[in-house]
């Protein structure tokens, strides 16, 4: 079964469509990139698949079951917050501006997940959370705040704070567009080593590199809709569209 | 012509000088008046530590304290009921500060202590049922008066705590599946109230002063016990100014309290 199952997504703020029946399926272990310019929608289909935003119509499966929709007799009923709370749990987001809790220290932010939402005794989590930011190269900035850390170092934590909930999908939204160049490289290989051990993520980047030698499939969105599909070595070397071909040609 | 060791002769901030003695000489001035003052200044210890003054502080602490308590929970409620969805509760908000916040406090209390006047009971049908007179004693009208005067306070501050949070907090704490009263519990208010804080603080002192207006309907806090005991010896100044050291002990204390809230959450 796909971890991810979009079909027909729309979603408008006001009279601005921005998704226009977007389809995607992620398979367990898959990493899908999400590239495009800015305005084309990506980031807004990345927060309908955790229902940071409502959709309008179409379907969004998670794992399968619709997230922020209960189905009941052939509708989808907006959930509570409280029960779309739940939902969440699995589905890790890691932001473009990192959004660490300033008032709690790197180990801090690992744990807040894990005690106070799962319910893991503190001991537990904290040993967890050690091992987490070990994993992520951290390890002696445990007890550091967000602030006295750099851009990547606090990216490398925001990401040890979703896996800290142990999920089955990974949302990154821009993760190193907040990045100094020289830091980018840093982020990268901890999404590199997360993909390589079959982590299912979906990145929106305008990172190609990390798109061509990680990703399974390639999406390149424009205005609200996904114009072009497929491996990295077909949609990002062989472009068959002439918008795909126009945005790598300034990308690069 | 560069040479390597010119002497570097500093600003001389004469003006500095003149304004210094300027301040000296005021104050010098002001110190002997006040000797020279027709001050029992003995007697200002002994009213300081008299039985009734003693029992106006306590009063006056206890008040203080019960209607900002009251106040700072009546106030998050408002604040959260200002920023809902639901736009019934928007408008009570807006109307409840606008009608607390628009009335002078004197007035509020003078209110709420002659309420028997027209209302001679008040009840919850099937709940609950009391005589007016008995129910809203002195100190209930003070409470009611400076408490709800200060929730509509408390109830713009807090929003103002609220809406300075980065919304990318909510979003975060929403994507590791924290429900919306954990997030507002463990992100949003320790965070709003490093903004909460120090206008709190403010208003504090603002409410300890303000139980003051409570003398007006009988009520024994510090200046109606200053009142009392200066009615019996006739030192009207030296008993208010035992009062008034009394209002600056509480002021420092709380100032210093203060300060440690403020350190307390600005962590980070």
């Amino acid at each position: 079964m796909a971890v991810v199952e979009a079909i027909g997504v729309r979603k408008s703020f006001g009279h601005t469509e921005v998704l226009r029946g977007v389809d995607l399926t992620v398979e367990q272990g898959q990493v899908v990139c999400m590239l495009g310019p800015s305005g084309a929608g990506k980031s807004t289909f990345l927060r309908c698949v955790n229902h940071l935003e409502t959709i309008d119509s179409g379907r969004i499966w998670v794992d399968g079951v619709p997230v922020g929709f209960r189905q009941h007799n052939g509708k989808l009923h907006e959930l509570r917050e409280k029960d779309v709370a739940a939902q969440r749990r699995h589905i890790g987001m890691v932001f473009q501006r990192f959004n660490l809790f300033p008032h709690r220290t790197a180990l801090e932010n690992i744990v807040e997940g894990p005690v106070q939402v799962l319910g893991v005794p503190v001991a537990k989590a904290r040993a967890d959370a050690l091992a987490l930011l070990e994993r992520v190269g951290l390890a002696e900035k445990a007890s550091a705040y967000p602030r006295q850390l750099s851009g990547g170092q606090q990216q490398r934590v925001a990401i040890a704070r979703s896996l800290a909930m142990k999920p089955k999908l990974m949302l990154f939204d821009e993760p190193t567009s907040a990045l100094d160049p020289e830091l980018v490289g840093e982020v990268l290989d901890v999404m590199v080593s997360l993909a390589r051990e079959g982590m299912t993520m979906i990145v929106v980047t305008h990172e190609v590199g990390f798109a061509r030698s990680v990703a399974d499939q390639v999406v390149f969105m424009v205005d609200g809709a996904i114009v072009e599909s497929g491996p990295p070595e077909q949609v990002l070397d062989n472009p068959q569209q002439p918008r795909t071909r126009q945005f790598l040609a300034k990308v690069f | 012509m560069a040479s390597s060791d010119l002497e570097v002769v500093p600003l001389r901030h004469w003006g500095r000088w003149v304004g210094a003695a300027a301040i000296v000489a005021v104050l010098g001035g002001l110190f002997a008046a006040f000797v020279d003052a027709k001050i029992i200044w003995a007697d200002v210890p002994e009213f300081f530590l008299h039985e009734t003054m003693l029992e106006g502080l306590l009063n006056t602490i206890v008040l203080a304290v019960c209607a900002q308590a009251g106040a700072i929970v009546l106030g998050v409620v408002i604040a959260l009921m200002r920023l809902s969805a639901n736009p019934v509760a928007r408008w009570f908000a807006v109307g409840y500060i606008w009608l607390f916040r628009g009335l002078p406090v004197l007035l509020q209390i003078l209110v709420w202590f002659n309420l028997a006047l027209v209302f001679e009971h008040i009840s919850i049908p099937m709940l609950f049922e009391a005589k007016t007179n008995v129910l809203v004693t002195a100190f209930v009208a003070a409470l009611l008066g400076l408490g709800l005067n200060e929730s509509a306070y408390m109830a713009e501050i807090v929003r103002a705590g609220l809406t300075s949070v980065d919304p990318g907090q909510v979003e975060a704490a929403k994507s590791i599946g924290m429900t919306p009263s954990l997030t507002l519990r463990r992100v949003v208010l320790p965070q709003a109230m490093r903004v909460i804080i120090p206008p709190t603080g403010n208003n504090f002192i603002n409410m300890l002063k303000g139980t003051s207006m409570a003398s007006v309907i009988g009520f024994l806090e510090l200046v109606h016990a200053a009142n009392n005991i200066a009615s019996r010896n006739l030192e009207v100044m030296e008993t208010l100014l035992a009062a008034a050291a009394w209002y600056m002990v509480l002021v420092s204390i709380a100032s210093v309290g203060q300060h440690y809230l403020e350190r307390r959450y600005g962590r980070g």
